[in-house]
This record gives C-alpha cells, structure tokens and sequence, in this order.
C-alpha cells in the first residue's frame, strides 16, 4: 500500500485528476498543439529536452542566464490489441470450405513494431475444429478478403510492421468439417506478439535495452506486448422435412377409391435446422392408373397454373413441380394437387 | 584589408565576453528532471521514488527541478526564472501555485484559470494545463546575496 503522507497523497490525487483532464482535452486542444497527437502517446525515440532561463537586474543592465540542458528520450512501449471485426457468429456449414474470420489488430504502442500473428482453431471446450487453410493479410486494406490479391501470411516471413495508433486486418481462412452438425460452434482465436518482446518475460514494465525506435529503449506495456481475441463459427444446417398425404373422395360421395375418384394430394414442405434453404423445389410424379387434374395445383391455397410461367408451379406431362425459392427455419409451404383414378 | 575588419570586430568582441564573465560569476541557475516510480519494498509495501529519466514512457509522472543560487556579493534584483515546457509534456502543476503561465509560446502571461484559448472559429474554451507552453516565477522582489532556492513543477509525458 501507499505510504499514507501528505505530500504522496497529493501526488496521487493530482495524477489522477490531470489525467482525465487531458484525455478530454485532447481532441480539443488538437489546434493548439503542433504535430500530430497520438492516443499511444509521444513517440517513441523523440528527444526531451529541458532548460530553463533565469533573468535578473545589475546596476549595468539585465543578465539572463540559461540552465544546463537536460535531454533523454521517450522509450518504446511495446502494446497491441486484438479484436474480433464479426459482430456474430460466422455462419457455416458441414463441409464448408474457405470459411472467413476477420479480426482487427492494432499497434497500440508508441513505436513502429512488427507482430507476429498466431491463429488457433483447436480450442477446448467448443464443439468441432475447423482446419486451419491460411492466414491472410488484407494487404489491400479494403477490409474484404480478395483471394489471391491479399497475401498469405508466413510467421517470421512477412510479420506486418504496423505504425503507432495504425492496425491492420487480418483473415482466418477455415475449413468445416463434414462430421459438424447444425448448430455445433467452433472457437477460432488470433494472437498477436510484439517481434521485439519475443523473447522476453511479458510482464508489462520489462525493459529491453536499446530495443526500441530511435536508440530507445522497449518496455512491455499493459497489455503485455501481446493480445488476442476469438470468434466462433456455427454451423447453420437446414433440413427439409416433405410429408404426402391423400384425400379421396368418390362419385358417390364417399371415399372409396374407385375409378372415377379424384385423390387430392397434400404436401407439405417444413424447414428445420438453423439455417435456411435456398431454391427449394417440390415436384412429384403422376402416379399410375391416375390422370392428372388440370390446373389443380395449389400452393398456400392459391391456385397456379399449369404452364411454365412466371407462377411457381407447372405440370409438365408426368409431373407437377411448385419452386417454393428460399424457405428459413421453421417455415413451411402446403402444396395440394388432385388426380382421378382411371 | 584584415586588420580593418578586426578592428570593428574587437570591440563587440569585449563585449560579449564582459557580459558572460558577468553573467557566470553571480546567480547560478541548474535543471534536473526526474520521473517517479512507485516501488515495491521488501516488506511488500510501495512507496513512490524519484528516479533519473532514463527509462521514460507515455504517460510517466516527470517531476522538474530548478534550483538558483546567488553566489555574488549584491542582491540580484528583479529575479525572474522562466521554463518554456517541452514539447512532449503536459504541464502537471507547480508545488508552490505561485507562478504564471503561458499558453501561446510565452507572448501571454497569467494565472491558469484567467486563460481562455481561441479555435479557428473563434470559439473560447478556458485554458487546461495540457495547453501550457512555458511556466514563469516571476518572484518580484531581490534576491540576497548568498540565498538560494529551488522551484518545482510537475509534468506527464504526453
């Protein structure tokens, strides 16, 4: 604890307060400063220098004089940070391939530094591993992956050199497997490593001497000169669930199935899972000994037509067919057509 | 052709080196900068140290130190010692309260709280102590012969 004097007291409460004054002060104050204002703070290798004048009256006239000068500079603060750029979960799919998972990282140091990037894709606890493809940097800085235009990242071959306050994104290029079931998620993680601190202890305040920019020295910084973030792919499958059922109705007005009977089929199509079917077409064949009722098509109780035409269901000789399009989970569609027994 | 130029040299020549031959003997003026750290003693307790900047981060407590000393025979009269801030520390507070400061490159002087400070649109603001640009104890009265004293300030590197 804090030795309980007057005089640190003082120390303290003054640090903290100043502080915050300047952090709110500082997108106010932009104007009245010269150079850019960093949120990592001063440069790292930039020179301090201290002198002051003192001036005083002789019978001869005023005397100023200088002090001696005091220089040292501002060292390097290795820090960084990591985030994930998906607001969710990261859709996929069984056996999906080229799954994309973006994150943010950011030099959040005072110095230029170069990172070294670590993604995992075995973590514990979730439930699959997705396989790892590559790890790519998003070279051209549009924040989409652009394959074969954005380049591959190699650990120790093209570690991204990123400016104070600057961050780059990078891509985790995923496979699923085919075993992942609806709803399985998978945690992918990314870890960035300040190049200077890698072989040191990461305990923020440890110094390498003369590692930094400009003849500074590097000191590992709050975060540890490292940082990661993790995001999670689920797997989004969607099942589609058909079930036929008939209706027979005689020309006596019972239900026998004799000839001269019409069958009225009913089918309907229900979506399960987590995610949703695109292009979803029913079709089902004419059964023998029946013939086809025409324009008995319906879908949600609207009749269609049996043409090919701009509405979804068709009979085409041997079957009708209803393009139902995209069905979401939970959804379902009620097709019925009717035949008469021959 | 020479000896004509030396001759107008030479006597600002005598000039220039009677007054720092002046300016030398009677008030003596030094810096010191130190940055604070809180350390750990072996009972498991901190306590705040002051230490020479040799390892200086963002956001470091600077505590700045100038000391006078009039080592001549007579009073220095009207004493006055200025400490224009550099560039890369924000301003954190005298130990004293009893100087004026500056916040446009030491053109304009007053107490902090009298300062405002102008935008492009000419909006005012009141002045911060990150706004300041040099510091100034302007003590207003002699300084005996043989006295000394030292001046404080406080500084975080921006």
């Amino acid at each position: 604890m804090m030795k309980p004097t007057k005089q640190l007291a003082y120390a303290l409460s003054t640090k903290r307060s100043v502080k915050a004054t300047c952090l709110a002060a500082s997108v106010l104050c932009a104007l009245s400063f010269t150079g850019p204002a960093y949120a990592a703070g001063t440069l790292a290798g930039t020179d301090i220098e201290n002198i002051a004048t003192a001036s005083y009256e002789t019978p001869s006239g005023p005397i100023v004089i200088d002090s001696n000068l005091v220089v040292f500079k501002v060292d390097e603060l290795l820090d960084v940070a990591v985030s994930g750029n998906d607001p969710g979960d990261i859709a996929s799919a069984p056996g999906a391939v080229g799954n994309v998972i973006s994150f943010r990282v950011t030099n959040t140091g005072n110095g230029q530094e170069a990172f070294t990037l670590t993604p995992n894709v075995a973590a514990t606890g979730d439930d699959f591993d997705p396989s790892l493809q590559t790890l790519v940097l998003d070279t051209n800085n549009n924040g989409v992956y652009d394959p074969g235009v954005d380049t591959v990242y190699v650990a120790g071959t093209n570690d991204p050199v990123i400016a104070p306050d600057a961050s780059i994104t990078v891509f985790v290029i995923t496979d699923t497997p085919a075993t992942a079931t609806d709803g399985n998620r998978a945690e992918v993680s990314l870890v960035a490593e300040a190049n200077t601190a890698l072989d040191t202890p990461r305990t923020p305040g440890t110094t390498i001497a003369g590692a930094g920019d400009g003849g500074s020295n590097a000191v590992v910084g709050s975060s540890g000169a490292d940082a990661g973030d993790n995001a999670f792919l689920a797997i989004q499958a969607a099942l589609l669930a058909l079930v036929k059922s008939a209706t027979v109705a005689d020309p006596f007005g019972g239900t026998r199935a004799v000839p001269g009977s019409v069958i009225t089929y009913t089918l309907v199509a229900t979506v399960t899972g987590s995610g949703a079917l695109t292009d979803v077409v029913i079709s089902d064949p004419i059964p023998g000994a029946t013939a086809y009722v025409g324009q008995s098509i319906t879908l949600e109780g609207a009749a269609l037509t049996d043409a090919a035409d701009a509405d979804q269901g068709n009979f085409n000789g041997s079957s009708i067919r209803a393009a139902i399009g995209t069905l979401a989970s939970g959804e379902r569609r009620t097709i019925t057509f009717k035949v008469t027994i021959q | 052709m020479i000896k004509p130029i030396l001759a107008i040299l030479s006597p600002l020549f005598a000039v220039v080196v009677a007054n720092s031959a002046q300016a030398a003997a009677p008030v003596q003026l030094s810096s010191d900068v130190f940055v604070e750290r809180l350390k750990q003693r072996p009972d498991g307790s901190t306590t705040m140290v002051l230490e020479e900047p040799k390892l200086v981060t963002p956001g470091d407590n600077l505590v700045f130190v100038v000391k006078f000393k009039n080592a001549g025979v007579k009073p220095a009269e009207k004493f006055v010692v200025t400490n224009p801030l550099p560039k890369a520390v924000a301003f954190n507070g005298t130990s004293d309260g009893l100087e004026t400061v500056s916040i446009d490159g030491g053109q304009n002087w007053g107490s902090l709280p009298t300062l405002r400070v102008k935008d492009a649109e000419g909006n005012q603001r009141p002045a911060l102590m990150a706004d300041v640009t040099h510091i100034r104890w302007n003590l207003n009265q002699s300084l005996p012969a043989g006295s000394e004293g030292k001046l404080i300030f406080r500084g975080i590197v921006r």
